[in-house]
């Protein structure tokens, strides 16, 4: 992507004299490179070294921690954004693979993340035997999996609509393959990609936290980070340490707001197609430095020229393929002949998981699990009920008034961020001090995360709501339930729906850790599909992990295909006010 | 094919022509083996030093056709050179004016119109110079780092005129350019692109434009062909020779511009009267592809025309003139008065009925009444509808009743145009009411 911006080259011509900006530039520029080249040189280091500086509790190690996780989630991001220009312009561009691609891509979104571990943490560790670095691939491989799915798919989506003008204005000026891919499809891909990146990264934190304190079956591996900080909190029962770490989170997801997501944000602010400047751009402090500053102005320089020449080469390959076969691959036989690879490959797969079940387990025990399933999504429905009946109203009348809008939504958005299984124990001490029902009180662990997501968007749909519509509303003096009926709550609708789907989503995932909680020696264990999943990895049951995460798809996919996608085109078609 | 005048350019260029279009034909298949026939048998060649207007209606085949010449769309059958060669794909030495001006947002205006030489692997340095010069040329500078958002309508087709313009292209292809801008700010912009014309310092050899905006094609054009529609064919070529640069007001210009008017609203003798009434409207019977038209533009329309200033007949072109409509609006209003029998066009003229004026003169529920009984009786597609809503015990019938049924006759766009069509006057008439929720028609009146 450039950077290219005549603000740039305007603020270089003016300013010759360093300024204030640049002293703090200087600052912030090396003691990120420091850390970095610290970082990494740990993650190279052999295994032993794990066992040699083992987690400690003191506050002090905190930053360093919160560095670790920090690399982690950043380079999940990177190989999510490389696997989304891949995968999706893989499934875009060609017929075929957009018929295998896409179906597996919606798959792929409804696999819990965290059943995953068990399985990439083996194959990684394989990959780079006696490495801290097959480890760590396996923390930012369960990252990745949480983040890529729905920015592959918005990436996709835009490819798929790209402009009919543009398109023809851009073949009728025949740029090359790789021009219009840089010139003109990743930039028009790129509001929707920046939006869902960040959706993806306040997911992140909530696994890159599970995936940090990893133990599958005899091997635990914890990586320095504030996962595996607050694991060993938990473990030694230590409240405060607890504490630390949330004040240490909360000030990570601070800085990587403020650093990153803010400055992406804004610039990605200029690739909206739109007729006229829109009321209100999105602004940031540090991209308005970075503008004005001269040291990152003479440090860009370079990268500017590279990547700002690199998306205007041609680069057009010559056709290799021979024409015989390129003639062949238009026709009808060659469809046929990829279908049939596609319905062997599929029919071989299922024979394969079918199996690896049968060996192990018996059938009796796949109604068992269904039913553990049942249990889990009527926790599912009945959190998600409570939520809205909790959360519309309030998102509502915060949406209503401006001022109070404008202060709780980045409080929302920031809680959404908030891995909430940091504070799992604090609701742990608390259902061991009364004595509750775990059964029930586990429960809304699992909407303690996800439930912000609704709360933010109930107060964009409502923000967003018309004056016009609120002004006939109430000249027609339309109060009391028969205004909640008529008037908003169709308006904040397609919101809503919006937020309900990122919830109910998250919550399937959360449950594989809500339904086990431990404090120092005590475990409390509810009844569900998350629990048997969270056990049979930490006994390193391969056959019951792959019967879980199966049967938790099946269910989220079901749950999708039947609730949320009809009333989400009921929502775009019917209530949609634009 | 009617070629009313024939026009003998090969007199005044002796070089081999830059374009030539023969016997193109273009179908879109419409499933279940029906097709839709969008260009039948055109041909056309354009030489050097020449601006060309094709003029017609929209579904007449006119952007089609600018986008089989570019190479953008391939012909299903036909001859279509460039240069002596056959075009299989965007070619160099043509470029494009969009309608819709096809900016890239996210480009300053100084690298939209870069793009193009970007395509063509043109060195850095060059790519400024010569962008610069483009810019410079057409009226820009000063705006080269700002985006597009930020400019007004105008500014921003001025840059996808220096945009075409910077790769030097030997013909440059205008589709529709000034419909998307308001009157004042096309005006200029046509006389600015003509002054340079004429000067010669424009980059290219011709051009060729895409209007339904008859005076336009008269302001700008060397000659000019009228497309007819469905299929879109080449009615009639017109030349214009009127020196530039040419005044609207000129009674060579006016008779120019009537002339044209006449001939699209013309009638071939070829035609029965019993077609008559329905030229415009693709299709017979069931299958008339209907245009979307509101009740309230067509009494409007009616009742324009009524008023003292008309006396219920108008001159086409002054009528336009007044309402501020371009022919694409302007004429599926007439038709569909011409088809519901309220009023009739000929000779450029369009002319109230007896049923028109008493429509104007009725009230409210009269209007109606009369409204409903031209619907039933001239459009079979309506009649159809209440009869099998009567018929049925339930008095209801699903849209798709009837959308598949039209879609045997016409794509699946133009049948949900042609069903919502009918549905919006059907409901003015009071004929038959329509539930979007179920998707079905019902006889109930909800008052």
């Amino acid at each position: 992507m450039t950077m290219h911006h005549p603000a740039l080259e305007a603020g270089r011509r003016r300013r010759y004299v360093p300024n204030l900006w640049d002293a703090l530039a200087f600052g912030l520029l090396f003691g990120t490179l420091i850390l970095v080249i610290q970082g990494g040189r740990e993650t190279l280091a052999p295994i032993s070294a794990l066992d040699q500086a083992p987690i400690s509790l003191d506050p002090a190690m905190l930053p360093e921690y919160a560095l670790r996780t920090t690399m982690r989630m950043l380079a999940a991001i990177v190989a999510s954004l490389a696997f989304t220009f891949a995968y999706g312009a893989l499934a875009a561009k060609s017929r075929r693979a957009e018929m295998v691609l896409i179906s597996l891509l919606d798959i792929l979104q409804s696999v819990p993340v965290l059943g995953f571990l068990s399985f990439t943490v083996v194959g990684f560790m394989a990959l780079f035997p006696g490495r801290v670095l097959g480890v760590e691939l396996a923390a930012i491989f369960a990252i990745f999996t949480s983040q890529a799915w729905n920015m592959t798919f918005s990436f996709y989506q835009s490819l798929k609509t790209v402009p009919a003008d543009l398109d023809e204005a851009s073949r009728s000026f025949r740029l090359s393959g790789w021009q219009r891919f840089w010139r003109l499809e990743v930039p028009y891909a790129m509001p929707g990609l920046v939006w869902n990146t960040m959706m993806s990264m306040s997911g992140g934190w909530f696994f890159v936290v599970a995936s940090e304190a990893i133990s599958v079956g005899n091997t635990t591996i914890t990586l320095p980070g504030i996962g595996s900080y607050v694991a060993l909190a938990i473990g030694q029962q230590n409240l405060a340490a607890v504490g630390w770490a949330v004040i240490a989170m909360l000030i990570v997801i601070l800085i990587y707001d403020q650093l990153l997501f803010r400055p992406l944000v804004a610039w990605g602010d200029k690739f909206r197609v739109e007729q006229s400047a829109s009321g209100t751009a999105p602004h940031s402090w540090l991209l308005v430095a970075l503008r004005r500053t001269r040291l990152f102005q003479v440090l860009l320089a370079p990268y500017k020229v590279v990547f700002g020449a690199l998306p205007r080469r041609r680069f057009s390959l010559p056709v290799i393929i021979p024409g015989e076969l390129s003639a062949f691959s238009a026709t009808r036989w060659a469809d046929r002949l990829w279908f049939g690879l596609v319905l062997g490959a599929a029919v071989y797969a299922i024979w394969l998981i079918a199996g690896f079940i049968a060996t192990e387990l018996a059938w009796a025990e796949v109604g068992e699990v269904v039913w553990l399933g049942v249990l889990t999504m009527l926790r599912v429905i009945v959190l998600m009920t409570l939520a809205t009946l909790i959360w519309v109203p309030v998102g509502v009348w915060i949406g209503l008034r401006p001022r109070v809008a404008e202060r709780v939504q980045p409080l929302a958005q920031f809680l959404a961020a908030f891995p909430a299984n940091i504070v799992f124990p604090l609701a742990v001490v608390a259902i061991v001090k009364f004595d509750l029902n775990p059964n029930i009180w586990l429960s809304p662990l699992m909407v303690l995360g996800t439930q912000w997501y609704i709360l933010f968007n109930v107060i964009a749909g409502a923000s967003a709501f018309p004056n016009d519509l609120k002004e006939a509303a109430a000249t027609f003096r339309i109060r009391g339930w028969y205004w909640w009926r008529k008037v908003i709550l169709p308006g904040i609708f397609p919101y809503y729906i919006t937020g309900a789907i990122t919830a109910s989503g998250g919550s399937w995932n959360a449950s594989i850790v809500a339904e086990v909680a431990n404090w120092g020696g005590t475990t409390l264990r509810a009844h569900g599909l998350g629990a048997y999943i969270a056990e049979a990895t930490a006994a390193g049951d391969y056959p019951r992990i792959v019967l879980g995460i199966a049967v938790m798809s099946l269910f989220v996919i079901l749950f999708n295909r039947l609730v949320w996608r009809p009333l989400y085109a009921f929502s775009a078609n019917r209530l949609r006010l634009n | 094919m009617t070629l009313l005048e024939v026009t003998n350019t090969h007199s005044n260029h002796a070089t081999a022509p830059l374009v030539d279009i023969s016997g193109v034909r273009m179908v879109y298949p419409k499933g279940d083996n029906a097709e839709l026939v969008v260009l039948d048998n055109v041909s056309l060649s354009i030489r050097e030093g020449e601006i060309v207007g094709l003029l017609g209606r929209s579904g007449s085949g006119k952007s089609t056709l600018l986008r089989v010449l570019s190479g953008l769309v391939t012909a299903t059958s036909g001859n279509v050179s460039w240069c002596g060669k056959p075009v299989i794909g965007p070619c160099e030495g043509i470029s494009m004016v969009f309608q819709s001006f096809a900016l890239f947002p996210w480009l300053t205006v100084l690298e939209n119109v870069e793009i193009g030489l970007e395509a063509l692997g043109t060195p850095a340095a060059e790519r400024r110079r010569r962008a610069i010069e483009a810019i410079d040329l057409i009226g820009l500078d000063g705006f080269e780092s700002a985006y597009p958002k930020e400019l007004s309508g105008g500014m921003r087709q001025r840059v996808g005129f220096a945009r075409a313009l910077v790769v030097h292209p030997r013909l440059m292809l205008m589709d529709e350019p000034f419909s998307a801008l308001d009157v004042l700010t096309a005006e200029t912009l046509r006389t600015d692109l003509i002054d340079l014309w004429i000067e010669g310092r424009l980059p290219i050899k011709s051009i060729l434009m895409v209007t339904h905006n008859i005076e336009e094609a008269v302001l700008m054009c060397d000659r000019t062909l009228i497309f007819s529609s469905n299929p879109g064919r080449v009615a009639t070529e017109i030349k214009i020779g009127l020196p530039h640069p040419r005044n609207r007001d000129d009674p060579t210009f006016r008779q120019l511009v009537d002339d044209i008017y006449a001939r699209m609203t013309q009638r071939t003798p070829a035609e029965k009267a019993e077609k008559r009434a329905v030229e415009g409207f693709a299709g017979t019977g069931i299958g008339m592809a209907l245009p979307r038209i509101s009740t309230n533009l067509l009494s409007g329309l009616m009742e324009a025309l009524a008023a003292p200033a008309y006396g219920g007949k108008a001159d086409l072109p002054d009528l336009a003139a007044t309402l501020q409509m371009e022919v694409d609006e302007l004429f599926p209003i007439a038709e569909t008065l011409q088809l519901l029998r309220f009023a009739e066009m000929a000779e450029g003229d369009v002319q109230l009925t007896e049923f028109g004026r008493r429509f104007v003169d009725s009230d409210i529920d009269t209007r109606k009444r009369l409204f409903a009984e031209h619907l039933v009786t001239y459009v079979p597609l309506s009649a159809l509808i209440r009869r099998v809503l009567d018929e049925r015990p339930s008095h209801r019938a699903p849209f798709t009743r009837f959308s598949e049924e039209l879609e045997d006759h016409m794509s699946e766009e133009s049948a949900e145009a042609t069903l919502r069509a009918t549905i919006s006057w059907g409901r003015y008439a009071e004929l038959f009411g329509y539930d979007e929720h179920s998707g079905q028609f019902n006889l109930e009146n909800p008052a």
